[in-house]
C-alpha cells in the first residue's frame, strides 16, 4: 500500500511541473497587460507605466520569466500581486478560509443528499420515489449555479427579505450570534452550489447501487439471511463508492470553478472571485498561482481518491 | 454677455463699490446660475471663497455605522500607487490632501488653512509659484504631528522614479519647499494657471514621512504601511482585505469641528452594478453604491418603493465618437493608421459632417442614459466657465443626405454611397458594456439610411484600453475608422485634458502608441491655441481660448459627442452623501451623515 502511494506521489511532481509551465506559457501568450488603467490616465506619463514594466520583469524573454517563477515557487515565494503589491500567498491565504468554508459546505450537503437519495432510490427502481428523485436531479443539473443564485436572490433577499445577499467575510458580532449570521449568510451560496453538486451526483450513486445490487455476492448475501440493510450499506455500497469517490474527486476542482460564478453573484470574498478579478486587472502573479493551487488540487484529490479505491478494493493497490 | 461689461462689473465687486451678492443676482438676471456667477468672480482674479457647508450634526460620533459597497474593490491603499479611482477612493478614506472639490468645482480646504490668492500673497502675480499655509495642530492617527516636512516628503517620494508612483506625473516638474513648519511653497517652470494640482483630490493625498521615508525609490513595496495606512482622515485605519473589505472607525482627534458623523465605516468590494444598485436602493443592505453604471430604467424599476434612490454628479466626462485621420487599412513602414497617411474617405469633411448628423443623441438619452446623460454639441463639458456657447448639433437623416449628395457621393446600385471608386464602408469599434453596444446600433442604422455601410466590433475593455503593444484592439492603435469611449476628466481646469489632441502627442509606432493624441489630428490652429492657454494667466483670457479650443475640434468633426455624462450613485433615503463630480467619491465625505429621521 504504502509502495502505491509513493509511487503516485512520484507521478504527481512531473505533472504539476508540466501544468505550471502550460499555465506561464498561455498567460504570458495572453493579451492584456497589469498597466493598463495607467494608459488612460492623464497623470501618469507613458515613462512610469515603461518602467514598471522593467521593474517587475515583465519585458524580460518569457523563458528567464519562468525561470525566475519556478526558482522562487519552490522557495515558497508566490510572488507578490502587481494590483495590492503585497504577496500573492498572503492574499490567497486571506480568502482560503471563506471558501473552504462555503464550498466545503456545499460538498458536505451534496454528500448528506446524494448517498441517501440515491442508494434509496436503487434499491426501489422505478418506485414513485425514485422517478421524484430522478426528476428533481435532472431539473438541479439543467439549471447554472447563476440562475438560481439570482432567483434566491430574488426570492430570499428582495422578496421576502430573510436572508442578505452580501456576505461579509468578518462578521462584527461575537458568540452564539457571529455563528447565526456566518450560517445565514452562508445558506443561499451553500444551497446553491449543493443542490447543484446534490443533483448530478444522485444520479451517479443510484446507477453506481443499481449496478453493484443485481451482482451475485449481494443474492448470495441475502440467501444466507442477512438484513436487507446489512446488506445495503456493508456489501453494496462499499463496492458501489468506488465510481462515486472518483466522481467526488474529480468535481472537487470543478466545484472551485463552480464557485467562481457563486462567489462573484454573492460578493463572497473567497478564491474564486479573487481569480475573476485578477484576470481582470491582468494581475499575472496572482492568476499564476490561483490556477496553480487548482491544479495542485486536482492532482491532490487524485492521489486522494486512488488512495481510497485502495481502501475500498485492496485488489486495486496490488495490480 | 459682453467681455467688456464683464469685466467692469467684476472691477467694481474687486473695488468694493459692488458686493458679491449684487454680483451674483445681477449675473442670475443674464440667465447664469449663481455657482457659474462666483466661478466667473474667481476667474477675474476676487478670491476664491470656499463653498458653503451642508454639514448639520452639532456633535461628533453617533452616525452609527456607514456601509459603502464598491463594486470593484480598492486593491492598496497608497494613493501614490493608485491604479484608478478605486484605490483612490479607498486610500482617501484615512489619508487627505490640502484641499479637494466640491459639488460646484469649488475649492474645500482639508489640511491647508486658506486657500491661496493674489490678496492673501498665496498666488505669485507672475504665476510662477503658490504658498499654502497648513491648518496647525493636525495630527496623524498615531498622534505626531503633520507638518511641510510631510508635504516636501510627498513630494520627493513621488517624483522619484525608483518609487515608481503614479503620481510622478504632477510632482516631476515642479519644486516643492519648506518655508517654516506650517508653510510650504510650491515653485513652478513656466507660469501655471491651474496652481492647484499638486496635494490637491484624492490622488494627491499625503502620506506620513515618518512611516515611509525608509522606503522612499526601490524599496517602496516593502512598505508595511502601505497596507495599514496612518492618515490624518476622519477615520482610523482598522482592516484592510484586498479587494474585499477595508473598515475604519472614528478618529477622535479629527481636525475639523462636530466631525465625523459615522461611528464605524466600511468599504466592501466586489459583484457588479447592477446588484450593488440592488442591495442599495431595493433592499437597504448598505448606504451607498459607487459608480452605478445601469440602463436608467432598471435605476427607476428599483426605486420604485425601494429604500433608497440614485443621486448625480455633475462633472465633465464626454462620452464620444472619434474620427481616425489616418489610413487604418494601409501600411507605411510596418505601421497601419500612420500619420503618414490621410484617411481616404475622412479627408473629405463633408463626410465628418455628415457623421455627426447622424448620431441621434436625443435618442441615447431617451433609450440609454436617462438621468445619467445630458445631450452636447461640445467636447469639453465642464466647468461651466469653459464650455462653449458658440456650437450646435442636429440630427437629420435627410441633411447628411444632401450633404453627401453634393460632396459627389452617389448612391450605388447596393445602396452604399461611393465617389471616385471609394465606397463609404465604415470599421466603428469601441469596449464591451452594454450602453455602448447599444449606441453603436443606433448610430449603424441612421448611417444604413444615409447610405453609409458601418461594420460594428466591440473588445474587451482590459485589452481596449491596456497599453499592451502587441496587441492590434487597443485604442490607441485606433486600426479602425471610428471608435467610442469616454476618458474621465479628474480635475475641475481642461489643461490636461486638452492637452493631449496637440499634435505632438500623436500616437505612432515610435513612441509604442504610448502618445494620447489617438485620433491623429493635427492642427496647427489647435496647437497654437492650446499653447497659448497654458501660458495665459488672465484667467478669463485663459476660459475664452479653452472654448476656441473646443470650438476648432468640433469644427474639424474630430469627435462627435455622445452624452455629457453624469456621475450616478445609488444612496440609501436617509443619507446625504455630498458628491462632486470633480472629485472623487470619499472626498468630501467629512461631510456626509445621516438624517435622524430616515
Amino acid at each position: 500500500m504504502s509502495q502505491y502511494v509513493l509511487r503516485r506521489l512520484l507521478i504527481a511532481v512531473p505533472s504539476l511541473f508540466g501544468i505550471s509551465l502550460v499555465l506561464f506559457i498561455v498567460l504570458a501568450l495572453a493579451p492584456g497587460d497589469p498597466f493598463s488603467e495607467l494608459a488612460t490616465n492623464p497623470n501618469v506619463p507613458p515613462e512610469v507605466a515603461a518602467a514598471l514594466r522593467t521593474k517587475f520583469g515583465l519585458d524580460d524573454p518569457i523563458h528567464l520569466r519562468y525561470l525566475h517563477w519556478i526558482t522562487a515557487m519552490l522557495q515558497g515565494d508566490w510572488g507578490f500581486s502587481f494590483v495590492s503589491r503585497m504577496n500573492v500567498d498572503t492574499l490567497i491565504l486571506q480568502r482560503l478560509p471563506t471558501t473552504l468554508y462555503v464550498i466545503g459546505s456545499a460538498q458536505l450537503l451534496a454528500l448528506a443528499i446524494a448517498i441517501p437519495v440515491g442508494v434509496y432510490a436503487a434499491t426501489r427502481p422505478y418506485s414513485i420515489f425514485d422517478q421524484i428523485a430522478n426528476t428533481l436531479a435532472f431539473i438541479g443539473f439543467s439549471l447554472p449555479t447563476f440562475f438560481t443564485g439570482l432567483l434566491f436572490i430574488l426570492l430570499f433577499s428582495i422578496t421576502l427579505d430573510w436572508l442578505p445577499f452580501v456576505y461579509t467575510s468578518d462578521i462584527k458580532a461575537t458568540g452564539f450570534r457571529w455563528v447565526i449570521e456566518q450560517v445565514r449568510q452562508a445558506i443561499m451560496p451553500v444551497m446553491v452550489l449543493g443542490l447543484f453538486q446534490a443533483a448530478s451526483m444522485t444520479r451517479f450513486v443510484r446507477s453506481a447501487m443499481l449496478d453493484v445490487i443485481r451482482l451475485d455476492y449481494v443474492t448470495t448475501a441475502r440467501a444466507k439471511g442477512l438484513g436487507q440493510a446489512r446488506v445495503i450499506v456493508k456489501h453494496a455500497m462499499r463496492n458501489a463508492m468506488i465510481p462515486v469517490v472518483t466522481l467526488v474527486a474529480l468535481q472537487m476542482p470543478a466545484v472551485f470553478g463552480g464557485a467562481i460564478v457563486t462567489e462573484q453573484i454573492f460578493r463572497i470574498p473567497g478564491i474564486g472571485s479573487l481569480l475573476i478579478s485578477s484576470i481582470l486587472s491582468n494581475d499575472t502573479p496572482v492568476v499564476m498561482a490561483v490556477t496553480f493551487v487548482f491544479a495542485c488540487l486536482v492532482v491532490l484529490f487524485n492521489l486522494i481518491a486512488d488512495v481510497l479505491y485502495g481502501w475500498l478494493d485492496p485488489r486495486i493497490s496490488l495490480r | 454677455m459682453l467681455d467688456n461689461e464683464l469685466r467692469t462689473m467684476i472691477d467694481e465687486v474687486k473695488d468694493g463699490r459692488m458686493d458679491r451678492r449684487g454680483f451674483v443676482q445681477r449675473m442670475l438676471a443674464f440667465g447664469l446660475t449663481a455657482p457659474m456667477a462666483t466661478q466667473i468672480l474667481a476667474i477675474g482674479g476676487v478670491a476664491l471663497a470656499e463653498g458653503p457647508s451642508v454639514y448639520k450634526p452639532t456633535k461628533r460620533g453617533g452616525g452609527g455605522a456607514l456601509k459603502l459597497l464598491w463594486w470593484q474593490g480598492p486593491t492598496l491603499l497608497n494613493p501614490h500607487f493608485a491604479t484608478g479611482t478605486k484605490d483612490q477612493d479607498g486610500s482617501r478614506l484615512f489619508y487627505e490632501p490640502l484641499a479637494c472639490w466640491d459639488p460646484d468645482g469649488n475649492m474645500k480646504l482639508v489640511l491647508a488653512a486658506e486657500i491661496p490668492s493674489l490678496q492673501n500673497g498665496g498666488l505669485a502675480a507672475d504665476g510662477m509659484s503658490v504658498t499654502w499655509k497648513l491648518k496647525p495642530g493636525v495630527k496623524w492617527h498615531d498622534g505626531k504631528p503633520f507638518t511641510a516636512d510631510d508635504v516636501v516628503f510627498n513630494w520627493e517620494y513621488a517624483r522619484d522614479p525608483a518609487t515608481a508612483t503614479v503620481t510622478i506625473g504632477v510632482h516631476r516638474d515642479i519644486t516643492v519647499e519648506k518655508v517654516d513648519d506650517l508653510t510650504v511653497r510650491i515653485l513652478f517652470k513656466k507660469p501655471t494657471p491651474f496652481w492647484a494640482d499638486a496635494f490637491v483630490g484624492a490622488p494627491q493625498s499625503i502620506i506620513p514621512k515618518h512611516l515611509f521615508a525608509e522606503y522612499k525609490g526601490a524599496k517602496s513595496r516593502e512598505a508595511p504601511n502601505n497596507l495599514s495606512p496612518v492618515g490624518t482622515g476622519p477615520y482610523k485605519f482598522v482592516e484592510f482585505k484586498p479587494g474585499d473589505v477595508i473598515r475604519g472607525e472614528l478618529n477622535p482627534d479629527y481636525h475639523m469641528p462636530n466631525r465625523p458623523h459615522f461611528d464605524t465605516i466600511e468599504m466592501k468590494g466586489g459583484g457588479d452594478a447592477i446588484s450593488a444598485a440592488r442591495a442599495v436602493i431595493q433592499t437597504g443592505e448598505y448606504d451607498f453604491g459607487w459608480n452605478i453604471q445601469v440602463e436608467d430604467d432598471v435605476l427607476l424599476r428599483l426605486e420604485k418603493g425601494g429604500k433608497g434612490k440614485t443621486v448625480y454628479a455633475v462633472g465633465g466626462d464626454t462620452e464620444f465618437i472619434a474620427l481616425n485621420f489616418t489610413d487604418p487599412n494601409t501600411e507605411v513602414d510596418g505601421e497601419r493608421s500612420s500619420i503618414k497617411t490621410k484617411h481616404p474617405l475622412f479627408s473629405d469633411p463633408a463626410v465628418r459632417k455628415a457623421l455627426s448628423m447622424l448620431v441621434d443623441r436625443e435618442a441615447v438619452k431617451k433609450v440609454i442614459y436617462g438621468r445619467a446623460g445630458r445631450v452636447t454639441p461640445n467636447f469639453l463639458n465642464g466647468p461651466e466657465k469653459f464650455v462653449s456657447k458658440n456650437t450646435t448639433w442636429e440630427f437629420s437623416i435627410e441633411k447628411a443626405s444632401k450633404l453627401l449628395d453634393d460632396a459627389g457621393w452617389k448612391v450605388g446600385t447596393d445602396g452604399i454611397r461611393e465617389k471616385d471608386g471609394k465606397k463609404l464602408k465604415l470599421l466603428y469599434q469601441t469596449a464591451i458594456n452594454g450602453p455602448r453596444q447599444k449606441t453603436q446600433a443606433i448610430v449603424k442604422q441612421a448611417c444604413q439610411k444615409a447610405g453609409i455601410d458601418v461594420e460594428l466590433k466591440s473588445v474587451v475593455a482590459s485589452v481596449f484600453f491596456s497599453s499592451d503593444v502587441a496587441n492590434p484592439d487597443t485604442y490607441a492603435k485606433f486600426y479602425a475608422d471610428l471608435e467610442m469611449f469616454q476618458i474621465p476628466m479628474s480635475q475641475p481646469d481642461p489643461a490636461q485634458h486638452m492637452r493631449r489632441y496637440h499634435s505632438r502627442n500623436v500616437a505612432t509606432k515610435e513612441n509604442k502608441w504610448q502618445g494620447v493624441n489617438f485620433p491623429r489630428w493635427v492642427n496647427k490652429d489647435y496647437d497654437a491655441t492650446i499653447d497659448a492657454a497654458e501660458a495665459e494667466t488672465d484667467l478669463v483670457k485663459r476660459a475664452a481660448l479653452y472654448i476656441k479650443a473646443n470650438d476648432i475640434m468640433m469644427q474639424d468633426t474630430v469627435f462627435i459627442p455622445v452624452m455629457h455624462r453624469l456621475k450616478v450613485e445609488a444612496c440609501s433615503n436617509a443619507l446625504r452623501p455630498v458628491v462632486s463630480g470633480w472629485a472623487n467619491e470619499t472626498d468630501n465625505l467629512f461631510d456626509w451623515y445621516r438624517e435622524a429621521t430616515g
